[in-house]
């Protein structure tokens, strides 16, 4: 086995160092009940050609995104990412170290992590950020959490035009803590939060109010509004962010939201069947202190030196146990560097292009829909950026599978999650896609 | 040298990478309300490819890392993470799958789980596995949350759980998270559990007690299956903290040993790399009683296909927004694959007579709280050597650093004054092992000949200490001009 790197003789003199005659001696504090009596059945060992092929082999029963021509959303989005983004995140000084809680032999993560905790608070406009949680989904849950704890009320609402699976986690994680969440309705028309409603849900015991932006529909939402809201109930506005909209649109930090949280896998990183991905988190400067998850400050060394360490780290588990702001023990790192890379490959300009791209391609495509008279029919009127709801005749779920034969996905389908959009889909376009696509799309799904 | 920041890079003009032209129609003016749109861009940095390679290339200078650096961290398992696994996680058969693809065309991928899941229950001994879960602390709050899930449904509502004062940080942290009180419980002085203490903590009220096996100290609960007993006795449940897994592979399984749910962290025993702090993933194990309240969606196998299972009205819900850090479990996959059964269990006697090793060649200089025999890990402690010289087990490992070798684990566990928690993995050759012998003898003597060379430290990375306290004085936690 290449991967140990004892000889038998090498084993043999450790052995004799201890005064023991065995391997199996070494387990002997293992009562005999507890000592497993036979191996565990897995596979025989391969070779590394061997492992290789069989993973070609496993792998070619999927069809990738270079198969399949992407028109799919839902927070996951197929965009271009620069060599130089692999070239920086394969590089083993940043793949293989451990967590930065040694500053001084790990000046290369820590700066990389403050120049993306800076990258996000100028893309939101927020104060402070983090540096980067599991994923939005779980960010949600974190968020609202700390707005209770902020508050100490136990109601959190949240727009049913928020990500579903942001949703459906947080309720996950926020009703075993006690803290009930309640949903907001979207108006049928427009596709975005129904702020009366929200208005007539919003009381004294109102925690936080949470709204994506552009929500999971694609559509716009009024996030001044919806904070302006919160903010006379006393409760706090949480907005949920996409990352490359941000180039375009209003950051959070400039409509009043308190904490900002998003996906950040189009920063950069591959869809990876959904995983690994980046939750960017960003709040208010008097939050700072319940905020989840690992933090890297500037300070100096023994000689006045600049350095960076992690810091804010009394909120932490190690330090708090029971007590602490969150069990977040680990951020997603080398994701938030990968972003770090994308957003300097980048910059201002190349950002606002590739959201503009995405937004003429999706704008294009939807036009051709509403020109057609195929089987599709644009569902929502707000306005909307890179991604759109339509409703179909027949199974959605049918047509992206029939899309799939065509070479395209498309998607999801929302019957999974709306009741009342059964016969809907979602359809995005990101700066990747090319008229040739977006006009064969239409044509292959009579759309 | 200072590595300016991107921001200090920046220049107007500047830019990486730039776009096609489109030949689509522009965007009708109002296409958007523009109040919605921002007044100014970002201020993110406008830079150059060369320069964003050589800026990158600099800082990475200025890590330590595996594949240079020895790193004996106890509990977190920072053993070689192997290069096959990295290409076949980079092939854009993995990485550029999309979560909303239909089943049937993703079939690999969701067989490589469904395996991934069968092995891992194999080597656990306990039959239903998730995925979903992306570190290990995530682990610890799915299988919690499970536990309270399986008590609510029989009408059974509890307010606590019992943490032994040698766990991890993040089991009292997940407990707080699930909504239960923990209770903290002593160790004896063999640095076990101590059973009374158990019987003490021990009511209905408990839902469950959290153990890590073998312990943050090295050593195996030789009472485990006592302990299952009694916390089982009342109703409880049994927790394992699957972070020292890779100390009894092939010797012995938490399921065998009484747990109803264990986590694993795939960073640590299945050689996933670190990332410098993520991502991770912290799968979860448990007993057939307890599966139908795992995470949806469920892996299920239906007439030789794997489909995705969501009609689970027994469930806890979703812990991530998709499958879990998938790219993370394709490495682990490939890790299991090159090793089999025999592999993993030489990996786990290699790590065990390491650790043993470096422990009988130190014992005698170093004080060792703890006699053992060690499983994979043991703590050595400074405070003989503090009441002496007033040196801290932070100067030794800060001296450690001038050496290129990765501090051991400090100050944890909390029950040991001045602690140096030491793992030194399986992969770590002879060579390297006998040279943090001799290292460590070194600083021994150097704190009695030349205390101020261990004060000082280090001298030779690139920063010297760095004061963290005026970091969390000053909270400066973003570039600014002003700065």
């Amino acid at each position: 086995m290449g991967y140990l790197p004892h000889s038998e003789q090498e084993r043999r003199r450790m052995l004799d160092a201890l005064g023991i005659g065995s391997m199996d001696e070494l387990f002997a504090e293992i009562p005999e009940e507890v000592r497993a009596v036979a191996m565990p059945e897995l596979p025989e060992p391969l070779t590394e050609p061997e492992l290789v092929e069989r993973a070609r082999k496993l792998g070619a029963q999927n069809r990738s995104l270079d198969e399949l021509v992407c028109f799919s959303g839902g927070g996951i989005y197929d965009r271009f990412i620069p060599a130089i983004v692999r070239s920086v995140v394969s590089r083993p000084e940043f793949v293989t170290p451990y967590t930065p809680y040694q500053p001084e032999a790990s000046q290369g993560t820590l700066q990389a992590m403050f120049e993306y905790q800076t990258m996000v608070c100028e893309l939101t406009a927020m104060d402070v950020a983090n540096a980067s949680l599991y994923d939005a989904a779980t960010g949600l849950g974190e968020a609202i959490l700390m707005a209770a704890s902020a508050t100490k009320r136990e109601r959190a609402l949240i727009s049913a035009a928020a990500p579903p699976a942001a949703r459906r986690t947080a309720r996950t994680y926020c009703e075993a803590a006690g803290i009930s969440i309640e949903e907001v309705s979207f108006l049928d028309d427009s596709g975005a939060t129904d702020l009366e409603a929200l208005a007539t849900a919003l009381a004294d015991d109102v925690a936080c109010v949470c709204l994506q932006q552009p929500n999971f529909f694609g559509v716009i939402e009024q996030m001044d509004a919806a904070a302006e809201l919160a903010h006379d109930a006393e409760a706090l506005m949480i907005a949920g962010v996409e990352p490359v909209s941000l180039a375009l649109l209003k950051p959070p930090g400039e409509y009043g939201a308190d904490i900002a949280l998003g996906e950040g896998q189009a920063l950069g990183l591959p869809p990876g069947f959904g995983g690994p991905l980046l939750g960017l988190f960003a709040c208010r400067e008097e939050l700072v202190r319940i905020m989840p998850g690992r933090v890297v400050g500037k300070s100096q060394d023994a000689n006045g030196e600049l350095a960076y360490c992690l810091t804010l780290q009394t909120r932490e588990q190690h330090i708090r146990r029971a007590r602490a702001t969150s069990n977040i023990c680990t951020n997603e790192g080398l994701c938030a560097l990968a972003a770090c890379v994308y957003m300097a490959a980048l910059g201002p300009d190349g950002l606002r292009e590739v959201a503009t791209a995405g937004a003429r391609n999706a704008h294009h495509l939807r036009d051709l829909i509403a020109d057609s008279d195929g089987v599709a029919t644009p569902r929502f009127s707000g306005d909307f950026l890179n991604e759109f709801v339509v409703r179909v005749e027949g199974s959605p779920d049918q047509l992206v599978r029939d899309l799939c034969a065509e070479g395209y996905l498309g998607g999801p389908a929302l019957d999974r999650d709306y009741e009342a959009l059964s016969d809907c889909l979602l359809l995005a376009a990101t700066e990747c896609r090319s008229r040739e696509q977006i006009e064969g799309l239409v044509e292959a799904g009579g759309l | 040298m200072p590595e300016p920041t991107l921001f200090e890079l920046s220049q107007p003009g500047k830019r990486c990478v730039e776009l096609p032209e489109s030949d689509l129609p522009e965007l009708e003016s109002g296409w958007i309300a523009s109040e919605q749109l921002r007044d100014e861009p970002p201020g993110l940095p406008r830079v150059t490819e060369p320069e964003i390679a050589r800026h990158f290339a600099h800082l990475a200078t200025k890590n330590f890392n595996v594949d240079a650096n020895f790193y004996p961290l106890g509990s977190c398992t920072m053993k070689y993470n192997p290069k096959a696994n990295e290409e076949i996680a980079a092939s854009p058969q993995w990485s550029r799958l999309h979560p909303e693809t239909p089943e049937e065309h993703v079939q690999g991928a969701m067989r490589l789980m469904h395996e991934l899941e069968c092995w891992l229950a194999e080597i656990l001994g306990l039959p239903a596995v998730s995925l979903h879960s992306p570190a290990g602390a995530a682990g610890e709050f799915t299988a919690l949350r499970v536990f309270r899930a399986c008590h609510e449904s029989r009408g059974d509502a509890r307010a606590r759980v019992i943490v032994p004062d040698t766990a991890h940080g993040t089991n009292p942290a997940s407990v707080t998270r699930c909504g239960y009180e923990s209770t903290n419980i002593a160790s004896n002085e063999r640095g076990r559990i101590d059973l009374d203490e158990i019987a003490d903590a021990l009511d209905e009220d408990v839902a469950a007690l959290m153990l890590t096996n073998p312990n943050t100290l090295g050593l195996f609960e030789t009472d485990v299956l006592e302990i299952s007993r009694m916390v089982h006795d009342v109703g409880g449940f049994v927790y394992c903290d699957g972070a020292n897994l890779n100390a009894i592979m092939g010797y012995a399984r938490p399921g065998e040993m009484g747990f109803d749910a264990v986590h694993v962290n795939l960073h640590k025993t299945f050689s996933t790399p670190h990332g410098g702090g993520g991502p991770g993933a912290g799968p979860v194990a448990v007993t057939a009683e307890l599966e139908p309240f795992l995470p949806i969606p469920r892996l299920v196998e239906r007439e030789g296909r794997i489909v995705w299972d969501r009609d689970r009205p027994q469930s806890i819900g979703t812990v991530h927004s998709f499958f879990g850090n998938f790219l993370v479990l394709v490495r682990a996959w490939a890790y299991i694959l090159a090793m089999g059964a025999e592999g993993l269990r030489r990996a786990s006697s290699d790590a065990v007579l390491n650790a043993n090793y470096l422990m009988r060649a130190l014992e005698g200089r170093w004080e060792l709280p703890y006699p053992g025999p060690c499983m994979h890990e043991f703590v050595l402690s400074a405070e003989s050597i503090r009441k002496e010289t007033g040196l801290r087990a932070a100067d030794f490992a800060k001296r450690l650093l001038d050496f290129g070798i990765h501090p051991p684990t400090m100050y944890f566990p909390i029950i040991v004054d001045e602690a140096l928690m030491i793992e030194p993995t399986e992969t770590e050759s002879l060579r390297t092992l006998d040279r943090f012998i001799e290292v460590m003898l070194r600083l021994a003597d150097e704190a009695e000949s030349d205390p101020e060379r261990l004060s000082d430290a280090p001298t030779r990375t690139s920063v010297g200490r760095v004061d963290e306290v005026k970091a969390a004085r000053d909270l400066i936690l973003r570039w600014s001009e002003d700065s």
